[in-house]
């Protein structure tokens, strides 16, 4: 059984659906990633299974249990996080606090966890006093990706992490999604810089007109004339 | 759409049959004028907010505004006054007013000789401190002798409507001034500024005794058409002439609002109304097309206030009297806006039909909260409990919940009004 | 010496007490800003209604003959708070809540918080009257009187109990809310709501438990604010509509959202209203006797003359507006 499971999901935000018919599924172990044009529905995939817009047809089932529609509050604690594209921190709010609304959810303790992010993003540990408002893009997406670790989540959503990073942060980030991969947590994320992108990921979706277009894992993609031409210039 | 105007009006109608029938006559035909002169108000807040966006809770300001006009224009010439020193030393204050401003303006260009950034700053906190100083040092004792020799300056003598008409220019003056201040605000921030603009105005006016008589109150103020005594005087009866005064006076109240009808719905139908819509729905995508976003809002917040100028002078010059402490935010701006919302913002019928079913709505619950409570009282007597204490002015306050409850009601179930705006399709 | 204690009277006393009321509403105001975007402006009703709750619990404990060593008004003062809180948290489900449900802008929010103003002050009169209380009915109003004669003062320092309570339970409030606010988890997730509201829920933050614990801390610093107004001056039916401005301006001179700025502009508008209507002639009369004939002090010599003492806080908001038009504290820009 997978981590998750999307089938033939419909959704939108009231109007026009966006969303007509995707179907996807994420192991634990795996690194999935979302790539298309502009518009493909790939953000929206996201955010219809974080419960953001509304899922008019189709399932998704996390864990087994079909979760379509249900609100953030009752997903993080069953082990599903999210990392926005923009705002993605509380800028009046320093670093740690930050972290612990990533952690709201929690009854236990996460002094834990924190320590374990601390480790994963040493930065962050000499900044943890500093308002998150005051850090450098590079910084703020490590504090934004930082908050969604803190519950622990058995499936992290990232939607477009390399966003406005300079290259050098762009493979740092990588670097550091492969990392948490391997520490046990299943990665769904949208991506504009798809070649980079799919060349570490185990599965690649490529979604037009909010519909899977091709499926398969990163090199296969990459290797597929079809896409090459179409999707990843050339 | 039509058929629906068409029954809510008819209702309305035969609501004030009903109100008549049972209040009689002399207090209908009141509350009738007086209707009038709020579905011109109302109109003026439907301008502002319901045509442009732009939230107004200083229409209580705009009115006494009109109410003070028209006492000044109408009534009677004070000799004492002017055969006094009162003039003579009104105009030394107005001077010295004139020198402050413009000592403020040197203050604010002396950056011309050199004068920049902070000392710059220091100076024209100064120059408005001793302008404020000189001010003050001349109107004061102005005020003082004033109002000790000759009460307070008077009237112009002149007939009520070139009162009503400086009601609307000096409500115009005073919300191109607030306009120029606030506009650029945003909502919450304008809600709060113009509320505090009618304060200062309602201050202003209650304490400038010199000027306005304060709270004495300045009465009888003279109709612009002829009062029941001028028809007994002729030989009518008690009823007739009543009748006759007050329809004449109704008259005229609805040629104005008639006429300012057409020309709002001229106005808004045109070019400038489109642009207007454009800029309410958007007033971004507006200002990125080029459009002076801020001289249109300025418009139409001066328009809508001088209907509001206009309006509380007919109603001042109707009750004859001039109280500045009898205005109220609840009574005069937050009844305007339920008017509004009930009736549907931006549709001019939608307005006047909210004004005059609201304003008879607010006298009637008085007189019917009473019978309800005499009602009541006189069961829990029978059954052996204790009256209702003070029925008559609990009720009197009824009318305030009535009000907040109906407001409540229309967002709730019907947001957009009983008529509300029509959707065209030209934009 | 005498000329100092009378600036302390009428200017620190008065202006601090006018302050920590104003803060304490204030504060309420921001946080309901902070978190639902709109300007409540039902929050002197709040207060109005809170000093009623706090009266008839008084006059409770006064008919059963319970007396206690300090204003019964502040003995009471938690319960009322208590049912402040249960009373906002009401008119947040029966008015606020199903209008944003559907979506409504904040200035339909606005505007529906008008008709709660209305339907509440309709019903304080309905039920009290338009006339006014008092709390100190069947007790005494102590008043303190520190004799400054060591410092060569003719007059002596005065201030009443309820005053010298009142900026002591401020000041408590005050750190308190500083506490929940910096350490607690829930109110930690207030900030982050007034902060980002989006990623507060992504982050899986229980948003309508927020909302519910800001009405409960806004009604609670409401009741608070109002009971202590009526106990300072008297309890009337539009005992707190009177001051919404100062009020709102202290939230906006603070920046809305920012709970500090709002307690900071509490204070800054309380002391400038004192210090501007502040009779100089009491402190500079010394100076007539070096001042020649024609340049004696008049009577009264204020900045601005007392009827007017509302138009201060509003040409301080004017300004900040103007200069600097997110508040003091960059409050919020939407």
């Amino acid at each position: 059984m997978p981590l998750i499971e999307l089938k033939h999901v419909v959704g939108g935000y009231g109007g026009a659906p966006i969303l007509n018919g995707v179907n996807m599924a994420i192991e634990q172990s795996d690194i999935g990633v979302i790539v298309g044009p502009n518009g493909a529905g790939k953000s929206t995939t996201l955010k219809a299974i974080f419960g953001l817009l509304k899922v008019t047809a189709g399932t998704i089932d996390f864990l087994g249990e079909n979760v379509a529609n249900s609100l953030p509050d009752k997903l993080v604690p069953k082990g599903l996080s999210f990392v926005p594209q923009e705002k993605n921190v509380f800028t009046s709010m320093s670093v740690e606090e930050n972290l612990e609304m990533g952690a709201f959810t929690r009854k236990d303790s996460f002094a834990e966890t924190m320590a374990w992010v601390y480790e994963m993003f040493p930065v962050l540990a000499e900044k943890r006093r500093q308002p998150a408002g005051e850090l450098s893009g590079g910084q703020r997406q490590m504090v934004a990706m930082g908050r969604a670790l803190m519950s622990k989540p058995k499936l992290l959503m990232l939607d477009e992490p390399s966003a406005g990073l300079s290259p050098r942060y762009v493979i740092e980030i990588f670097e550091t999604i492969v990392r948490v991969n391997a520490e046990g947590v299943g990665i769904l994320m949208v991506e504009q810089n798809a070649r980079q992108a799919l060349a570490f990921a185990s599965k690649g979706f490529v979604l037009a007109g909010g519909q899977n277009r091709f499926t398969g894992t990163g090199a296969e993609l990459i290797a597929d004339p079809e896409v090459a031409k179409s999707f990843l210039g050339g | 759409m039509i058929r629906r105007s068409l029954s809510l009006f008819a209702g309305l109608f035969v609501l004030i049959l009903v109100v008549g029938w049972l209040m009689g006559l002399p207090f209908t035909s009141s509350r009738l004028v007086e209707a009038a002169a709020y579905a011109l108000i109302a109109l003026g807040l439907n301008i502002q907010w319901g045509y442009g966006g732009l939230f107004n809770f200083g229409i209580m300001g705009f009115l006494m505004l009109g109410g003070f006009a028209v006492t000044f224009m109408s009534y009677p010439v004070n000799a004492e006054f002017w055969g006094g020193d009162g003039p003579m030393l009104l105009g030394r204050a107005l001077l010295a007013f004139a020198l402050g401003v413009l000592l403020v303006l040197a203050a604010r260009r002396s950056d011309r000789i050199g004068i920049t950034g902070r000392w710059k700053a220091t100076l024209v906190v100064l120059a408005w401190f001793v302008g404020y100083c000189v001010y003050r040092s001349q109107i004061d004792p102005a005020a003082a002798y004033i109002e000790a020799n000759a009460g307070f300056v008077g009237g112009l003598g002149l007939n009520a409507v070139f009162g009503w008409i400086f009601g609307g220019i000096l409500a115009a003056g005073v919300a191109y001034i607030v306009g120029k201040i606030a506009l650029g605000l945003r909502t919450d921030y304008l809600a709060i500024a113009t509320i505090g603009i009618s304060e200062i105005i309602r201050a202003l006016i209650k304490n400038m005794d010199w000027l306005t008589r304060g709270t004495l109150t300045v009465s009888p103020i003279p109709w612009p058409t002829p009062l029941p005594q001028d028809y007994q005087a002729g030989g009518a009866d008690q009823v007739t002439a009543l009748l006759l005064a007050r329809g004449g006076y109704l008259a005229l109240a609805i040629v104005v609002l008639g006429l300012a009808m057409w020309l709002v719905s001229r106005a808004y139908s045109g070019p400038w109304g489109r642009m207007m819509r454009a800029i309410r729905d958007n007033h971004i995508a507006a200002a990125s097309m080029g459009k002076d976003v801020k001289s249109r809002q300025l418009e139409i917040f001066i328009f809508g206030s001088v209907l509001m100028g206009i309006g509380g002078a007919m109603l001042v010059s109707f009750t004859q009297i001039f109280d500045p402490s009898s205005y109220q935010p609840i009574n005069h701006t937050f009844l305007i806006w339920v008017m509004i919302i009930v009736g549907g913002a931006g549709n001019n019928w939608g307005a006047v039909f909210g004004a005059v079913l609201i304003w008879l709505v607010w006298v009637v619950s008085e007189p019917v909260a009473k019978a309800i409570f005499e009602t009541i009282s006189y069961w829990s007597t029978t059954v052996g409990w204790s009256e209702i204490p003070d029925i008559e002015s609990r009720s009197a306050q009824m009318r305030v919940f009535v009000l907040g409850l109906v407001i409540t009601i229309a967002l709730r179930y019907a947001p957009k009004g009983l008529i509300p705006e029509r959707v065209r399709q030209d934009a | 010496m005498t000329e100092l204690v009378f600036f302390i009277n009428q200017v620190v006393i008065a202006g601090a007490v006018l302050g920590c009321i104003y803060a304490l509403g204030a504060v309420g105001i921001t946080l309901i800003f902070g978190i639902l975007r709109f300007a409540h402006f039902a929050h002197s009703e709040l207060m109005t209604s809170g000093a009623f709750f706090a009266f008839m619990l008084a006059a409770l404990f006064a008919s059963w003959g319970i007396v206690t060593p300090i204003p019964t008004g502040f003995v009471v003062l938690p319960l009322a708070m208590v049912m402040s809180a249960i009373f906002a948290l009401g008119i947040d489900k029966g008015f606020y809540a199903p209008l944003r449900k559907r979506g409504a802008k904040p200035v339909i929010l606005l505007i529906a918080s008008i008709g709660v103003t209305l339907m509440v002050q309709g019903l304080i009169r309905l039920f009290f009257g338009a006339g006014s209380y008092s709390f100190f009915e069947t007790e005494t109003k102590d008043v303190f009187r520190i004799d400054t004669s060591f410092l060569g003062s003719t007059r002596p320092l005065v201030i009443t109990e309820p005053q010298l309570l009142m900026i002591v339970v401020t000041v408590i409030s005050v750190l308190a809310l500083h506490l929940f606010l910096t350490r607690s988890r829930l109110g930690k997730a207030m900030r982050a709501m007034a902060d980002n509201a989006d990623l507060a829920q992504v982050s899986g933050i229980n948003t309508a438990l927020v909302v519910r614990v800001t009405w409960v801390v806004a009604g609670a610093l409401a009741c608070m604010a109002g009971t202590m107004l009526a106990l300072d001056v008297t309890l009337k039916p539009d005992l707190a509509f009177n001051i919404i401005i100062p009020i709102f301006a202290a939230a906006i001179v603070g920046g809305l959202g920012q709970a500090y700025g709002a307690i900071a502009g509490g204070l800054l508008i309380g002391f400038a209203e004192s210090l501007a209507v502040f009779n100089w002639t009491m402190v500079l009369r010394p100076l007539n006797a070096v001042l020649p004939e024609w340049a004696q002090l008049p009577a009264t010599l204020a900045l601005v003359p007392t009827e007017y003492k509302l138009t201060v806080a509003f040409v301080i908001l004017v300004v900040v507006l103007l200069v600097r038009p997110t508040g003091i504290f960059k409050g919020a820009s939407s």
